[in-house]
Order: C-alpha cells, then sequence, then structure tokens
C-alpha cells in the first residue's frame, strides 16, 4: 500500500533511523580515538586496532566463533530443513503439536532458561554416560543447534507455503516418486531459503552470548564472551575497534549480497524482455 | 530414545549399505520427521524436564551443588516438602518478588514504548514510495545482522557520565554536572527499546503492507477523517501486527539478561541478571532452576499465544 | 464448431461396442462439511476431446484433480483402461496433466522439463532425446529447447507445458484450464491448435474450463458441472439446442426462460399455453397434460417484425420494443411483452446501421415469432 506520508510520519522515521545508526557511527569515530577514555578526543590514531591484533585472546576468540558458527549453520539448516518439511508436506503425523510447538518455542524463549536448561542437561548427560565431560566447543554447538534450527525452519515453512505444492505436484504427474520429487523438485526450489536460513543460523551463532555462557567451560571462550568480560568493566577503545572491524565485515558482505541480487534482477528483467519481445 | 535405527548385522559391506539405502529409500519420510524432532525432544524438551527436577532438589556441597535425582524420589512425602522449600523460598524473598514484578514492569513499558515509536515508523515505510520502501526495510534489518553486544555497548559510551551526550551538554553550556544516566533504569529502557524495536516495527509492517490503501480512501470518500480512518481502520484491521510484534518483544524482554547487565550495573533488578548470577556465583542451583520454573511459568501463556497466532498466520498463507 | 473425434463415430452412442477409457462411478468429494464433488457418473471412450464445464468451485478442477491422484475420494471408484486407481499413486497412473499455471519446473531448461517425465520411466537416453526433438516440433519450439521457462513467452510456457504432459504418450491427458493465462487473441487462436494437436496425436483429453467458448469448439463431448453435479452431458450442439434444466439454458450462451402449462401431448408434438400466447413445438417430449413447464428460446432464433396489426397464432406475440443495445456484429433487442416479460432478440448488422436503414427503433411496435422447432422444453 503506497500513499501520502504525513508530516509527522516523515519526522518519526527520521528521528528512528537516527537513533538507530548514530550511536553505532560513534562507536566507529571513537575507534580512532589516540585516547584511552573513550569519550575523550585524543586525536586520530589506529592505536587500538594494532593493540587488537597483538592480543592472541581475540584471535583465539574469533577462531572458535567461526568454527562454531560454521559448523552451527550448516547442521541447524540441514535439521531445520528436515523440520520445515515435515511440518508442511507431511500433513498429519502423531506428536505434529508437539512439534510444532518445539519449533516455535526456541524463537522466543528467554535465553537464561535456555542456557540454564541446557547447561543442567549436559551436567546430568555427563554424570549418567560420562560425555560431555569438557564444556567447550561441542556443548556450544549443540546448543547453538537446537535455537538456530528454529529460525530455519521458519524460514524454510515461509518458503514451503509460499511456493505452493503444483511443481511437486507437476514432477509426480510425470512418474517421479516422492523421493525423487524431494531430490529433483523441492531441494532446489528452496535453494534461496537454504542459503538465508545458513546466514541466519551463523549470524545468530556469531551473536549469542547469554546460552554459550552458560553452557562454555574453562578456556573456551567465544568473541561475545570475550568481549563481554571486557565491557562489563566499562567503556574498553579496543572494542570499539574490534566492533568497527565486524561493522566493516558486515557491510562488505551486504554490499556483495546487494550486488548478486541486483544482477540477479538484472538477468531476470532481460529474460522477461526477450520473452516479450518475441510474443509481439 | 537413543537408538531410534534398527541396524542390521552386517554380513558384507557391499550388502550393508545397500540395505541402508534401501531403508532409506522406504523410510524417508519417517526419517525426515524423525531426526529433527528427536533433537528438540532430546535437546529442548529434555533439559526443561532436568530443570523442574532440580527446582524441586535440595542445595548440596557437591558438583554439580544439588542432591542427586535418585536420592530424593526414595520418599514421595519428602518431595513435596522440597517442592515447597524452593517455591516458597522465591515467593517469601522480597528480593525474588521484587525482581519479578520490576521485570515485567520494565518489559511492559519497553513493549508500549516500542509500539509507541514502532508503530508510525513502520506506517512511514509503507507509506514511502517503491524506491524509498525496500531501502528503508533493509535499514531496519541491517542492525539484526550486527552484534547484538555491541549494539549494546554503543550506548554505553552515549550514556556515561563522561560519554558523548554528557560531553555535548556540558559544552553546550545546558548542563554543569554530568546527568546520571548509565546504571540507571533509564538506560535499560533505552536499550531494550534500540535492541528490539526492529522485532516490533517487521510484523507492524508485515501486516500494514497487506492493507489496501483504497480502504483508506473509501473511508475519507465517506466523509472519515485521518484521525477518525486511523482508529476506525487501520488499527482494527493491524491488530494482528501489534499482537505479534508486542509478544516479540515483551517475551524475550523480561528474561533479558545483557541490557540489565550493562547498561542498568548493579541497580537495576531484572530476573534474567539474577538468575545469571545465581548461577554463576551463589550457586544454588536448586533455587535458580526454581527461579527459572517461575518465569517460564510467568511467560507460557504469552508463549502460546504466539505460537498461536505464528501458527494462524502460516495457515492463511 | 466442433472438432469430431479421430474415428468419426460417436463412441458413446454404441456403447457396446467400445470400452470407455475412463470409468467414474459414484464419485464423491468432501472438505470439511462441503461437498466439492457429489456422487458423479461419466464413461469417457478413447480418442475423445471431453471437456468440464462450470463456474468456480462447482468440483471440476476437483474431479480432475481426482483423477490425476492428488486427491483422494471420499467414495466411489475411478477405474482407467480397466484398472480401478483407488490405490494407484499419482506417480503410477497413465495419465499426465497440463496445470492451469503450467508448472513448468523454473531450474530446467525446456528440454530438461519435457525429458523429466521419460527420465522417470528410466527410457533409454538417445530414445528421451529422439522423443523430446519430436514433440518439441510437434508444438515447434525445437529452436527454445535451451531455454529457461522464465525467458519464454506466455504462449510459449503453455505449448512446453503442453509438450511435457504429451511427451509421456498417457493414454489420458488431464488439462486444467489449458488456455485461461493467455490473453484473448492468443487464446482463441490457441483453441484450434490444441483440438489438432489432440486430433494428430489421438490422445484422450479432458479439459477443463470455466469459458463455453472454449468447451464449445474444443470438445466433442462436454459435461456442464454445478455445485459438484453433472446437469447435462452432452455433444456441444445437444447441450446448446436441447438443454434439459433451465440451469443449462441459462449457463450455455442466453436464453429466454418463461412458464406455461401443457395443454397438449402429442407423438410428434407439444402444446403449451403461456401468459401471452401458445406455443407450439413440433418434437415430442413426454411431459404430462395440465402440468406446469418450462420453455426457453434463444434470443438469435426469434425473428422481429415491425407491424400494427395484433399477432394472430401460436409462437407469435405482439411486443414493444423496450431498449436497443449495439454491440457492434450483433444488436441486442430488449422486447417488452403484454405480461411484462422482457425478452431479449438479437439480430446480426448485415449492413451499417444508419437513419435511413434503421428500421426498428424504440417503442415500436412489433411482433415477434419463431420456429416450432426452436423452442427448447425444459424439465427443471
Amino acid at each position: 500500500m503506497y500513499g501520502k506520508r504525513s508530516r509527522f510520519l516523515t519526522i518519526m522515521l527520521t528521528l528512528g533511523l537516527a537513533f538507530f545508526y548514530i550511536p553505532m557511527v560513534l562507536l566507529v569515530i571513537y575507534s580512532f580515538n589516540h585516547s584511552k577514555l573513550v569519550p575523550v578526543w585524543g586525536g586520530w590514531s589506529l592505536r587500538w586496532y594494532y593493540e587488537l591484533f597483538q592480543s592472541p585472546e581475540v584471535w583465539q576468540a574469533v577462531s572458535l566463533s567461526l568454527q562454531i558458527a560454521v559448523v552451527n549453520a550448516t547442521f541447524a539448516t540441514a535439521l531445520g530443513t528436515l523440520a520445515g518439511l515435515a511440518m508442511v508436506r507431511f500433513g498429519r503425523f502423531r506428536g505434529r503439536t508437539l512439534f510444532g510447538g518445539m519449533l516455535v518455542a526456541p524463537l522466543v524463549m528467554p535465553e537464561v532458561i535456555t542456557g540454564l536448561s541446557l547447561l543442567v542437561f549436559f551436567i546430568s548427560l555427563n554424570q549418567l554416560i560420562g560425555w560431555p565431560a569438557e564444556r567447550g566447543f561441542a556443548t556450544i554447538t549443540i546448543a547453538h543447534i537446537t535455537f538456530s534450527m528454529a529460525y530455519v525452519a521458519v524460514t524454510i515453512q515461509a518458503r514451503l507455503t509460499g511456493m505452493g505444492q503444483t511443481l511437486e505436484e507437476a514432477a509426480a504427474d510425470l512418474g517421479a516418486k516422492p523421493f525423487k520429487v524431494l531430490t529433483a523438485i523441492t531441494i532446489p526450489q528452496l535453494t534461496p531459503a537454504l542459503i538465508s536460513g545458513w546466514l541466519l543460523a551463523f549470524t545468530l551463532s556469531l551473536d549469542d552470548l547469554v546460552i554459550a555462557s552458560f553452557v562454555t567451560g574453562p578456556g573456551a571462550n567465544t568473541l561475545p564472551i570475550l568481549i563481554f568480560s571486557r565491557i562489563r568493566l566499562g567503556l574498553r577503545p579496543d572494542i570499539n575497534a574490534l566492533a568497527t572491524i565486524m561493522i566493516l565485515v558486515i557491510a562488505i558482505c551486504v554490499a556483495i549480497a546487494a550486488i548478486v541480487m541486483f544482477r540477479q534482477q538484472r538477468a531476470d528483467m532481460l529474460d522477461r524482455q526477450m520473452a516479450e519481445r518475441e510474443e509481439g | 530414545m537413543t537408538d531410534v535405527s534398527h541396524k542390521p548385522s552386517p554380513t558384507s559391506q557391499g550388502s550393508f549399505v545397500s540395505l541402508v539405502m534401501r531403508r532409506i529409500q522406504s523410510h524417508w519420510r519417517q526419517i525426515i520427521t524423525v531426526i529433527p524432532f528427536f533433537w528438540l525432544l532430546f535437546f529442548f524438551l529434555a533439559p526443561f524436564f532436568i530443570v523442574a527436577k532440580i527446582s524441586l532438589a535440595e542445595l548440596a556441597i557437591a558438583s554439580p551443588p544439588f542432591t542427586k535425582l535418585v536420592e530424593w524420589t526414595d520418599s514421595g512425602i519428602v518431595t513435596i516438602r522440597l517442592v515447597f522449600d524452593n517455591f516458597v523460598y522465591i515467593w517469601e524473598d522480597s528480593l525474588y518478588f521484587d525482581t519479578y514484578v520490576n521485570s515485567l514492569k520494565i518489559s511492559i513499558t519497553s513493549t508500549l514504548l516500542c509500539l509507541l515509536f514502532g508503530y508510525p515508523i513502520a506506517y512511514a515505510i509503507v507509506r514511502s514510495g517503491p524506491v524509498a520502501k525496500p531501502l528503508l526495510l533493509f535499514a531496519i534489518i541491517l542492525p539484526f545482522w550486527t552484534s547484538f553486544l555491541l549494539r549494546v555497548y554503543s550506548w554505553m559510551g552515549l550514556l556515561a557520565d563522561q560519554g558523548t551526550i554528557n560531553n555535548l551538554l556540558i559544552a553546550l553550556g545546558i548542563i554543569d554536572e554530568p546527568i546520571r544516566m548509565l546504571y540507571t533504569e533509564f538506560a535499560v529502557y533505552i536499550g531494550i527499546v534500540y535492541t528490539y524495536m526492529p522485532f516490533m516495527i517487521l510484523p507492524l509492517y508485515a501486516t500494514m503492507e497487506k492493507l489496501d490503501n483504497s480502504l483508506n480512501e473509501a473511508a475519507a470518500d465517506l466523509g472519515s477523517r485521518p484521525a477518525n480512518t486511523f482508529f476506525k481502520i487501520t488499527l482494527p484491521l493491524t491488530m494482528p501486527g501489534i499482537i505479534a510484534g508486542s509478544l516479540l518483544v515483551f517475551i524475550p524482554a523480561t528474561g533479558e539478561y545483557v541490557i540489565p547487565d550493562l547498561l542498568g550495573g548493579g541497580n537495576v533488578q531484572m530476573i534474567g541478571r539474577v538468575l545469571f548470577n545465581e548461577f554463576s556465583r551463589n550457586s544454588d542451583w536448586p533455587v535458580a532452576a526454581a527461579v527459572a520454573i517461575v518465569l517460564l511459568f510467568i511467560l507460557v501463556l504469552p508463549i502460546m499465544v504466539f505460537q498461536y497466532f505464528q501458527g494462524k498466520a502460516s495457515e492463511e498463507q | 464448431m466442433t472438432v469430431s473425434s479421430p474415428s468419426g463415430a460417436a463412441p458413446w452412442l454404441d456403447q457396446n461396442e467400445q470400452q470407455p477409457l475412463v470409468q467414474i462411478k459414484g464419485v464423491t468429494k468432501k472438505y470439511g462439511e462441503v461437498t466439492a464433488v457429489d456422487n458423479v457418473d461419466l464413461d469417457i471412450y478413447p480418442g475423445e476431446l471431453f471437456c468440464l464445464l462450470g463456474g468456480s468451485g462447482c468440483g471440476k478442477s476437483t474431479l480432475l484433480r481426482m483423477l490425476a491422484g492428488f486427491e483422494d475420494l471420499n467414495g466411489g471408484s475411478i477405474t482407467i483402461d480397466g484398472v480401478d486407481m483407488a490405490n494407484v499413486p499419482a506417480y503410477e497412473r497413465p495419465t499426465n496433466m497440463m496445470f492451469q499455471s503450467y508448472a513448468l519446473f523454473p531450474h530446467m531448461t525446456v528440454e530438461k522439463n519435457v525429458a523429466f517425465g521419460l527420465e522417470q520411466d528410466q527410457v533409454p537416453k538417445f530414445d528421451i532425446a529422439d522423443r523430446v526433438h519430436d514433440i518439441l516440433k510437434l508444438v515447434e519450439l525445437e529452436d527454445f529447447k535451451k531455454r529457461k521457462p522464465k525467458q519464454l513467452s506466455g504462449g510459449q510456457r503453455q505449448r512446453v507445458a503442453l509438450a511435457r504432459a504429451l511427451v509421456k504418450r498417457p493414454k489420458l491427458l488431464l488439462l486444467d484450464e489449458p488456455l485461461a493465462a493467455l490473453d484473448k487473441k492468443l487464446r482463441k487462436q490457441t483453441q484450434f491448435e490444441l483440438a489438432n494437436i489432440q486430433e494428430k496425436v489421438g490422445v484422450t483429453f479432458i479439459v477443463v474450463t470455466h469459458d463455453q467458448e472454449e468447451a464449445m469448439t474444443l470438445s466433442s463431448r462436454m459435461a456442464v458441472m454445478d455445485a459438484g453435479r453433472f446437469q447435462q452431458i452432452g455433444t456441444p450442439t445437444e447441450i446448446y439446442e436441447f438443454p434439459e434444466s433451465r440451469f443449462v439454458a441459462d449457463f450455455i450462451g442466453s436464453a429466454n426462460i418463461f412458464e406455461g402449462r401443457v395443454t397438449e401431448d402429442g407423438a410428434d408434438h407439444v402444446r403449451v399455453q403461456t401468459e401471452f400466447c401458445e406455443v407450439y413445438i413440433d418434437h415430442g417430449h413426454s411431459v404430462k397434460v395440465g402440468s406446469k413447464i418450462w420453455v426457453a428460446l434463444r434470443p438469435e432464433k426469434i425473428r422481429i417484425t415491425k407491424t400494427e396489426e395484433a399477432a394472430i397464432g401460436p409462437n407469435q406475440v405482439s411486443a414493444v420494443i423496450d431498449d436497443i443495445g449495439y454491440l457492434g456484429e450483433t444488436s441486442i433487442y430488449k422486447v417488452a411483452l403484454p405480461n411484462g416479460d422482457i425478452f431479449d432478440v438479437t439480430r446480426p448488422n448485415q449492413t451499417r446501421p444508419t437513419h435511413a436503414t434503421q428500421q426498428i427503433t424504440w417503442e415500436d411496435k412489433v411482433n415477434i415469432s419463431w420456429e416450432s422447432s426452436s423452442t427448447m422444453l425444459l424439465s427443471k
């Protein structure tokens, strides 16, 4: 729905965007501050970037977080896709309501509860079968998969409902057995949702502090845990530098995504023009 | 529950592989359903039951710091007494009770603030032109992809005694002494509204986008003034978005830990923070588990309402 | 215009000679409380081009989807070529479907789309290539085989969908609104192409459509469907010239329908007294004398004569021109009868209407009349 935008709405929109972006812009600016006290300007400097790169702690945390994020995103996409398929395409089955509930609950469950329950679960499991003896990479990854697969499932469900069943029916009509329909038609059609699901799971994992803090063990610090332990005591210019780098990485990714999408749209437009020319 | 596949004893590698392949071919639907289903049963649902059990245990000087489940299930009577122990403790200790109340106060107020500011923003985006609309939407979604922790951190720099806002106000001569903003409830409100606003705007946008502008035109044509049209037509029709957005803010905000910890310091008590600290410092796990169970109990109704709307929305598609 | 079946005969008439290809017996489909298809029976013979015609929600698409195997039956049975389809899944049925949206696989080229069905049947590779080539030639798309569906125009996509459904040489081809997505001009042209292709390949077609002109043009036989039931089954001519009910008379083309009472029922004629004249029908119809009956007249079968004299005799009524609508190729006259009924009468504009040639105008007193063979008696 389009329509006229009143002055009040324009003002609210402008204020809203300012509210969203000014803190981040300031965060970036102060990362180049020479002064040790973040809000006191001491001239331009790259000092904090240098100090950041000197810290092996930071590198370890980045590496651990990325490993967890990649493994999590891959497993969560696989599991979330299966769950989405089961919910949308397999009709009624026993336990469907429970399954659906468990799929939506992680989206809104307070992180402290999820984190706490997984921690006591891992401890009890350790008492029972002796695994996990140590908490860290494995436990954080399992915890992340559990909540990110819910997000992936929602993405996949939306795509499955959106694309309808006609293509799958057409394949069945042409003699494709259900499993073949899944591999030849459904999965290829889901590709965009699989990609966005993977990226979403990846980001969620990189962003999580609370659940990781609960289920981690000594020595296994993810990047958010490291950042949190530092900023808890107050402002830290090296964290500003780290934030700037992360924002930069995201900006680059977004730019790449935008270029890919733009090209795709242009290709689509050319295809459409080609088709229309021939019709006339 | 541990092993769902019925493994045959393989006579040779080849026949085993082909047998597995055949099994997958004929039971793939069950396999597809069972794998995520059991993952969730195991790693999502089962942990809650363990928390519930621990909340019924008593503190012990051990690692982990609670009495073993087997010991206290020996006698039913003991169990019932222990139920009262942890939960009655939470009820009677004013610290916990007040913290629950305070958490709800903060999350409800923040939800209303998000709605108050988010609604006009969503409406403004919906009414934007075809070029501006996707860009504005993108601008709202973008913060999602940046670190939540760093977004909260950015406000520490703004609100600190020596922070940007105070420095600016002093430089402009408006104030002489810095106003204390960081480590107050005000800062917590700012933090929650800042980080949860997109969760309010996006569902609102989704419902508003579906509304046909000709409804507004029809109302105007029938003599309704803009304000009347808004309250009689637009607002009722966007109710699903309001409910979804409000629940998406209210539920996680109630259990929020990072924002009260970083922006509220020790001055703002919220239940998520108490829970976290109970676990990491006091190590009174049975009480912490009971605190979590009570929090879950408070949020069960809103979560179920959310699921109901979520299910209805996906059916409508 | 009708395209007759290849054999030229009418297999539905000599039922002893030929086995029906499709036998639908007592088929019922319910969605909760709503009955989409209500206990229908139908036999379709090899080589037919059968149209299911009806408005939206009449159950025609549901019936088609039950034939394809996408919907379960709540009652009755479907037999194709002597085999009960009850436990045969969609992918094993000897039917193929052309979807309304065409349902072309967007990630596959035209060639791959057409080959998909053959690949499922493990047809040898070189054989697939040959058959894909032949069928694409039939629909004149050989040059487009490397294209993706989105690089094709609407008409081309429609032909790919047809080729993909035909290439498996199904016993029965199901077409769900095959022309609905095309614009009007292309649709008319494609109607004939579709009928020609059907004649060439000799496959039995069942076409679902809401467009009566399409059904009339395409079909050897058609069924008019409403509220989950068949209202009438017959050739287009039978349906148009001899509708059995008010619904069919009104749904196919337009009709002036009025009530009367049977006064005489002979072997070769029927007389009906109405409020404005006596109607004489020159064909037999088993009706009871004295019973109430519905009579229908097609607007193009009524003559208008400008006259001041009162009409005398059967099948003639004095009337007044109430309104005239100029439609280009024809004009439609709204004629007021003595009892207040308004009849539609159409006349072709064989000459350009000018003031000089326009003989009939508003408020003119006229007589309307019709042939005794044009009257249609409706039993319900």
